[in-house]
């Protein structure tokens, strides 16, 4: 469905909260739920005033039990509804993985077609403020593994809206990620429904030299870098793959052949990631002759620390993904740095919108 | 025991017919086992069919099941298809999952058999979130999540109950109780054992009904069904204590395993409910009955044996519905 012309800018969490608004508006299968989406925060302010508007009957707040909470939103599937089940943090999904891996993703297929379980859950990840070991992980790889669901990591507010109406009227369960330091950005978004639909990635910034891959949080950081490499002429290409399951491999294929480079840097781990999947799709789909060089950036391989000076060596950033993409394209010879700089620090988001 | 004089005639040889047909089919199941024509994991209802027969008879048809890997019981007292569940055991396209979903993956959607789940517990919560979407549409359509006494161990059964006890939904909880979690007995896994005390503690009228006794389970889920059918609020929890007469997984028996004595078994087979039902009706109908059930049973084997297995493209048939 095409977007109206964007005439207005809004924060992603604004932009969440309108796409769940106008999905219930319009379809009264659509209920909302998890910890704390009624409370007065409303899941930092995603959820507000969806209470007021649809009643405690279609938007409410949970016991604290992920497991059955997952459990009766596939019940609630099967019987025709379309749950959307809100995690304030990712961590907390550990404790429903049984509901998602083994009934939500394989009932339509172990059930012979029979049942099918159209169901979001939203969840958070998080990064700085000493979120730690438990309050940051970015767990989607685990969710990319597994047939039958859907993945979804959108960027901007305009994502964060179109993907979300997508996935709400996906008829397969959708795992749809947001990160808190996103949801504070603003960004052009039209009014009205329109989708993102799964499977299409999109450029976000022209180049010739590198294809920079950024998920969830790190394209703002790929964007950055792309910045960065200006200052030493070297021309990135940045895409976000938008959804990760099914993921777009034809247009990072297509980028990365034209470049000759590809880094992907993940708001992951890389060890059987979503940059350890890219990579190979893109590699094992290059012909013979076909030469691409090949990176992965992600967390460092720890926990999560806490403490400031730890946790900005745990995290790729403009600069170090800049140097990444540096190396890859003039080699291992002399390696380059660039100095932090304030109006790099301000890029955000910009739309082919 | 309830006696025979409350139920009357009809639904005296509905009941009969239900069991004996499971009975039957599951016998049938274990005879044709070590042909290997079915090549998955049967757990076998034999022994515990009263449970799922009184309590799928007290149902409409457009009410709904949750069931465990043992649904063989559940899944045709509820009116699942019979030719289509034992294709699925043949794993042919015909099947009622076409194949993918086999012995433990019941569904028959059109009659109300709702998902089966291999792992303990895991659909409890799904009925549970039926139960919900009912009382949003405000239907008076009823759920009954069945499970066995392991699934009592497992943390999600806290969970589901508390929740549909909050919420105050239209469900009847069933915990076939059947002493035993694969070779583990109930009072190796829980301290007292007392099922019951436990699903009171959440807010829920709970009670057990002692000897597999399919006229009393027939008797309380009526009423309770009919509670809430007129509008009082759910949910509800029955404990049936049952027993299992056959090894956890296979067609055989397996007291020489040691985990459990043929003695403990006696009393259950003695108090059989095929043959106690069969008892109380007139010879000549029992023998119809059975003629009947009989030559079902041999033409839903026929079919699923004639039927074809699925094309090899149907692996990637119904991974998504869109795509």
């Amino acid at each position: 469905m095409a977007p109206a012309e964007a005439t207005r800018t809004l924060a992603f969490v604004e932009a969440v909260r309108e796409a769940q608004d106008l999905e219930m508006e319009r379809d009264s299968s659509v209920i909302l739920f998890g910890l704390d989406v009624d409370d007065p925060k409303a899941i930092l302010g995603t959820t507000r005033g969806l209470v007021d508007k649809y009643g405690p009957e279609r938007v409410f707040g949970t016991p604290l039990a992920e497991d059955a909470m997952t459990g009766a939103a596939v019940g609630m599937a099967y019987a025709g509804l379309r749950p959307i089940h809100v995690h304030i943090r990712m961590d907390f999904v550990l404790l429903a993985m049984n509901q998602l891996v083994n009934m939500a993703a394989k009932s339509r297929y172990m059930f012979g077609g029979q049942l099918s379980v159209p169901m979001v859950v939203r969840s958070m990840i998080g990064k700085s403020w000493g979120q730690g070991a438990q309050h940051s992980q970015s767990l989607y790889s685990y969710f990319m593994h597994v047939p039958g669901l859907k993945v979804v990591t959108p960027t901007t507010p305009y994502d964060a809206k179109g993907t979300l109406i997508a996935a709400i009227r996906d008829d397969d369960p959708v795992l749809y990620v947001e990160h808190r330091i996103l949801h504070s950005q603003k960004g052009p978004v039209p009014e009205g429904s329109y989708t993102v639909p799964p499977g299409k990635a999109r450029i976000t910034a022209p180049g010739r030299h590198v294809t920079i891959v950024g998920v969830s949080y790190m394209q703002v950081e790929a964007l950055r870098a792309h910045e960065y490499l200006r200052e030493v002429d070297i021309d990135a290409e940045v895409i976000d793959p938008i959804w990760v399951s099914p993921l777009d491999t034809d247009t990072i294929l297509d980028s990365a052949r034209r470049t000759g480079h590809l880094l992907v840097v993940d708001n992951a781990w890389t060890t059987c990631g979503a940059s350890s999947e890219i990579v190979a799709r893109v590699v094992e789909r290059l012909r013979p002759d076909e030469r691409v060089r090949v990176r992965r950036m992600g967390f460092a391989e720890t926990t999560c620390p806490p403490s400031p000076t730890l946790e900005d060596q745990f995290y790729p950033n403009g600069r170090t993904i800049a140097a990444a993409a540096y190396e890859l394209v003039r080699g291992p010879g002399k390696p380059w740095m660039p100095v932090e700089r304030e109006d790099v620090n301000a890029v955000s988001f910009r739309g082919p919108f | 025991m309830t006696s025979a004089s409350a139920v009357d005639p009809a639904a005296l040889a509905r009941l009969f017919r239900s069991l004996y047909r499971i009975r039957r089919v599951e016998e049938e199941v274990a005879r044709v086992y070590p042909s290997d024509k079915i090549r998955s994991p049967v757990h076998l209802s034999i022994g515990q069919e009263a449970v799922a027969v009184g309590v799928c008879d007290a149902l409409r048809g457009d009410d709904v099941v949750f069931g465990t890997y043992r649904s063989h019981a559940m899944y045709l007292a509820k009116g699942g298809d019979l030719r289509a569940m034992i294709a699925e055991l043949y794993g042919r396209q015909t099947g009622c999952a076409k194949g993918k979903g086999g012995s433990m993956h019941l569904v028959d959607v059109a009659h109300g058999v709702m998902g089966t789940s291999a792992v303990v517990g895991t659909t409890i919560p799904n009925a549970v979130g039926y139960a919900y979407a009912l009382k949003y549409r405000r239907s008076d359509r009823v759920v009954a999540s069945f499970f066995g006494d392991g699934a009592t161990d497992e943390g999600v059964w806290h969970e589901s109950l508390g929740f549909a006890a909050l919420k105050r939904l239209p469900i009847v909880f069933v915990c076939e109780n059947n002493l035993y979690a694969i070779h583990t007995h109930q009072l190796r896994r829980q301290h007292t054992g007392d099922i019951v005390t436990r699903a009171r503690s959440h807010g829920l009228p709970a009670e057990r009904i002692d000897g597999n006794d399919i006229l009393a389970i027939r008797a309380r889920i009526a009423e309770t069904v009919a509670a809430l059918r007129a509008g009082q609020p759910g949910p509800f929890f029955f404990e049936c204590m049952t027993y299992r007469w056959r090894e956890h997984v296979g067609p055989g028996e397996d007291f020489a395993l040691g985990y459990r004595t043929r003695d403990e078994a006696d009393p259950w087979v003695r108090g059989d409910q095929v043959t106690r039902l069969g008892g109380m009706l007139p010879p000549d109908e029992r023998r119809r009955i059975e003629g009947e059930v009989e030559a079902e049973i041999a033409e839903a084997f026929a079919f699923a044996e004639a039927s074809p297995f699925p094309s090899p493209d149907q692996l990637w048939t119904d991974v998504y519905g869109t795509r």
